[in-house]
């Protein structure tokens, strides 16, 4: 594969604010609606799940910590024992049709066997086990849902090209004779046919129908997804599936599903912003030969509809922190739509899954006539914060420890792990992922003018 | 292990963060991976603080569980000495820490030869204590270090000052209205002419806590975290100090009563006068604050005899106790705390109050405990809140752990004369809030749901939604969710559309909204 020539990555201490990987856990177990997450560890990261995940954790989730005593550190109690005793209440109150094992930093430095004991248990109780390592020793936030897909990457059941042809060839035959068409068509479809496309990602299930609409526009329909609604409904991988990821972080399971389940991977652009969505689709278009039809005027449409929004960010500059990894993504889309990019901070850059997207975003600043964004990895807030202190970014998009200190400052911060949470994805949420970054743009009142700080701090940080 | 899904205190380096972060100019570091740093999130958004966290983590990587942090955290604390010349650092241990059994003790002897700040490692063990204990610890070792250590260097000031004065231990961040129980408390001694010496963690500099001794005695509000410091400075520098919570109108009078006994042991000698406060009380228990009245007016006699559950940690939990049945005549069927290291204590100041008492962690367990007791009102913690929420009981929240709506901007403390009159608001808004809820369904109810969903959108017989874009909407977050369907039927109208199918839905959203 091609690597890029970007000179502008940097890589500074790690020293940044990010939340647990283990957070992944708050959006899947809502998006499988059959699981049940067991997060091991000790207290500080049930204390992390309760608060960050606020309300939900009052509306009976599908989620609980194994808790490590100091028993279990210092070995005296027997994991598989202790393990077993909790997931037979679990099954006994919920009845998941899968259990999902996080393992933690604890689970990690005590090196507790998790994926040898889970097998066992796996006989033992009749409900299958995943475990996924979501730790923040090799971690950060949205990394975590990639080493849960990763890990149910192998659940999934084998693809058979035979079975899947001959259903189709049936409907093949119908439409032949319905549309009498000619040979070049017929071939085409039959082409189509003996491929499957399943997308890997967990966005709410209203955007991934409205993706799945996107592809059947352009007449490639996707067969599934990864994770499905249901454990029990995971979709087929094997040779001749084509595997394509929707958001950035999720290279682990790209690995995985080509190395281990020998799926073809469409390395595409993600779909975020109308820019994004119509490289994506025109990627996954251009794998299974087929031309693309009316993307252009769709995603002028689509930044006609948002003309009120780039009106208030265009010729403004952002100040990517880094936290989610979504945001070589978004600073793409903001290019896009007039704005500077100053810098982008991110957790961790995979040069392979993100090329097309890297190479868009080069694109996106030739044509929009702007400097390439300089690229931090692991980066360092406190230096990150000197650094804003001195560009004074229009726009700052930090975590949360980050954004009330950098308001008080008067920069003006959006909290990136909406964009998480958000719908951001697809043509159709274009307005809702501007509605993000406009916020606090238009939020600015002027009876604050005058009153530039609102910290007595006057040293630096 | 254990199964669990929440708990009352948090992990101990919550609370020594908690007490590092309160002081002005200490910096905390906690040797921890990344994403422990929640806590600054906490303070951020919870406090809504308006400077940035005094904590950064020395990140616990692969490399580090590798070959131990080696020069790591010294590199961290002699970098944060650089950048911020804090007084200060507090290296932090976290169970990741101490599973690892790295020598933070090492790390600091190293640390502080080339650092100008002071470096101590929090003394706190992580599986054996919680937020609550670990923050009572780590500020008893904070206010040792600098005490002996003037000690040692003879800067120490043990004349006591002229007038009478008192410290404030144990006020600190993301403590649940600590910010308005300080002020009260301030204003409280102020009346009676005693000045306050200092108040610590919270806004105190470690630079001054060499005069800590030169206060006539020492005033810990609650039980929690503060009683370790003030034991210490009796124990050592003779110190006296008032335990009382001064939090309903007979133990603000107990705790007045204790000032002037204190103040009485020097004003002989210092003032050539003996005080009495007994008018002063007198005076605000009728007048200044409305509990007094409130408990004898016929608002307060309808909740005579009616039951409430009480849940908290042991300071509210036991005063809230007190203040329903002693002086609003309410009884108080269950009370209970999670502060099970002060089980003793509890067990001994709800004695002869409450039906029953539960000493747990467990919320289940004490959820169980209300659904079974049924009573009229609930007072505990965002948990109870929550409990009260599915079974339909009302609940007053009276101790952490806390939500960000319980960090109000006004004004309302929970001691005092004035936090009186807010804990008085408090309950019997709670009661009746019950019993306005239960009138109109006793009347069959003039709740007017049906008629009203109705009408949001009366012409909807003219467009079909088709089963699948009929559970679009569904899909989408409630409060929004009416003003979808409203918009998509209007865009529908506009263009002509008989059917709504889901790209109907789709096609609505992606017209701008005007």
């Amino acid at each position: 594969m091609k690597t890029l020539e970007i000179p502008t990555f940097e890589c500074e201490t790690g020293n940044y604010h990010t939340f647990c990987p283990i957070s992944c856990v708050a959006w899947l177990y809502q998006k499988i609606e059959d699981s049940f997450f067991l997060v091991v560890g000790t207290k500080t990261r049930g204390y992390f799940l309760q608060n960050a995940l606020g309300v939900m954790i009052f509306a009976e989730p599908r989620y609980a910590m194994a808790e490590s005593e100091e028993g279990d550190i210092s070995a005296q109690l027997n994991d598989q024992k202790e393990l077993e005793i909790i997931c037979l209440q679990i099954k006994s109150d919920r009845n998941p049709s899968v259990i999902i094992w996080i393992g933690t930093c604890t689970t990690e430095i005590t090196k507790m066997d998790l994926e040898g004991i889970a097998p066992k248990l796996e006989k033992q109780l009749g409900i299958p086990i995943v475990v996924a390592r979501a730790n923040g020793l090799d971690h950060a936030f949205t990394q975590g849902e990639d080493t849960v897909l990763a890990a149910t990457t192998h659940r999934c059941p084998e693809f058979n090209p035979r079975t899947t042809n001959q259903q189709k060839e049936d409907v093949t035959k119908s439409v032949a004779i319905d549309v009498a068409p000619t040979k070049k068509r017929f071939d085409r479809k039959n082409k189509l046919n003996r491929f499957s496309l399943v997308l890997f990602g967990s966005p709410p299930s209203s955007v991934a129908s409205q993706l799945n609409l996107e592809s059947k526009r352009q007449s490639v329909s996707v067969s599934g997804w990864l994770p499905s609604q249901k454990y029990t409904e995971l979709p087929a991988l094997g040779e001749g599936v084509y595997v394509c990821g929707v958001n950035p972080f999720l290279s682990r399971t790209a690995t995985t599903s080509m190395r281990r389940r020998k799926c073809q991977l469409i390395g595409a652009p993600f779909p975020i912003g109308p820019d994004g969505t119509r490289a994506w689709i025109e990627k996954i278009c251009s794998v299974f030969d087929v031309k693309p039809d009316g993307l252009e005027e769709r995603e002028n449409q689509i930044w006609k509809i948002v003309s009120d929004y780039l009106e208030i960010i265009t010729g403004k500059s952002v100040f990517f922190m880094g936290d989610n990894l979504l945001e070589i993504s978004l600073a793409r889309f903001l290019i896009r739509c007039g704005m500077a990019v100053y810098e982008v901070g991110i957790p961790y850059m995979d040069r392979r899954y993100q090329a097309a997207e890297l190479l868009l975003l080069q694109h996106t600043c030739k044509k929009m006539k702007k400097p390439m964004p300089r690229i931090v990895e692991k980066p360092d807030n406190y230096s990150q914060v000197q650094r804003m202190h001195e560009l004074q970014p229009d726009l700052a998009i930090t975590g949360m420890a980050h954004a009330n200190p950098s308001e008080a400052r008067d920069i003006d911060t959006k909290w990136s792990v909406e964009f998480t949470f958000a719908q951001i994805h697809g043509s159709v949420n274009a307005r809702d992922a501007l509605e993000l970054v406009t916020r606090p743009l238009r939020r600015r009142s002027d009876f604050l003018l005058g009153c530039h700080s609102l910290s007595k701090q006057t040293v630096n940080v | 292990m254990k199964l669990a899904y929440w708990m009352y205190a948090g992990p101990a380096h919550i609370g020594t963060l908690r007490v590092a972060s309160s002081f002005r100019n200490v910096h905390a570091i906690m040797h921890a991976p990344l994403g422990d740093d929640y806590f600054n999130v906490m303070r951020s958004t919870s406090e809504r603080e308006r400077d940035f966290t005094p904590v950064t983590a020395s990140v616990v990587d692969r490399h580090v569980l590798a070959r131990g942090s080696q020069e790591k955290v010294i590199n961290n604390i002699s970098r944060k000495d650089e950048e911020q010349h804090p007084d200060l650092i507090v290296l932090t241990p976290t169970c990741t820490s101490s599973i690892l059994q790295e020598d933070l003790q090492n790390f600091v002897n190293r640390a502080s030869l080339s650092s100008e700040s002071d470096v101590i490692p929090a003394d706190v063990n992580y599986h054996r204590v919680n937020e609550l204990q670990a923050a009572d610890r780590t500020l008893e070792q904070i206010i040792r270090f600098h005490l002996d250590r003037a000690r040692k260097r003879s800067t120490l000031d043990r004349s006591v000052t002229n007038a009478p004065s008192a410290n404030i231990i144990g006020i600190f961040t993301l403590g649940f209205h600590n910010q308005h129980d300080c002020r009260e408390l301030k204003r409280l001694p102020g009346e009676l002419g005693v000045a306050i010496n200092q108040v610590i963690p919270e806004g105190g500099s470690i630079k001054y806590l060499k005069d800590l001794p030169r206060a006539w005695f020492n005033i810990v509000p609650y039980r929690e975290v503060g009683l370790m410091t003030a034991t210490f400075s009796e124990k050592e520098y003779g110190m006296p100090y008032i335990s009382i919570t001064p939090m309903g109108i007979s133990n603000t009078a107990d705790f007045i009563g204790q000032i002037e006994k204190l103040v009485n042991v020097w004003a002989s000698a210092l003032l050539k006068k003996k005080l009495n406060y007994k008018l002063y009380v007198d005076n605000q228990t009728k007048f200044v604050s409305q509990a007094a009245w409130f408990s004898k007016s016929i608002d307060c006699q309808n909740l005579a005899g009616k039951e409430a559950a009480i849940f908290g940690d042991a300071t509210h939990a036991v005063s809230i106790t007190k203040i329903l049945v002693k002086e609003m005549g309410i009884r108080v069927s269950c009370s209970g705390t999670y502060c099970k290291h002060d089980a003793e204590w509890f067990n001994e100041q709800v004695q002869g109050l409450c039906d029953e008492v539960i000493v747990t962690e467990d919320h289940t367990e004490v959820g169980d405990t209300i659904a079974r007791i049924e009573p009229s009102a609930i007072f505990g913690t965002q948990m109870e809140r929550h409990i009260g929420k599915r079974i339909d009981i009302p609940c007053g929240v009276i101790s952490s752990p806390v939500h960000i709506q319980n960090f109000p901007l006004g004004y309302r403390p929970f001691l005092g004369y004035e936090g009186t009159n807010q804990i008085a608001d408090l309950i019997y808004n709670s009661f009746n809030l019950g019993m306005e809820d239960h009138s109109p369904d006793v009347f069959g109810g003039h709740d007017t749901k049906q008629v009203s969903t109705k009408s949001l959108s009366t012409d909807r017989k003219d467009i079909n939604w088709t089963p699948e874009a009929e559970s679009e909407p569904n899909k989408i977050p409630g409060f929004v969710r009416g003003r979808t369907k409203k918009n998509t039927e209007v865009f529908a109208k506009q263009n002509n559309i008989l059917e709504i199918t889901i790209d109907t839905t789709y096609a609505a959203k992606e017209k701008p909204s005007t």
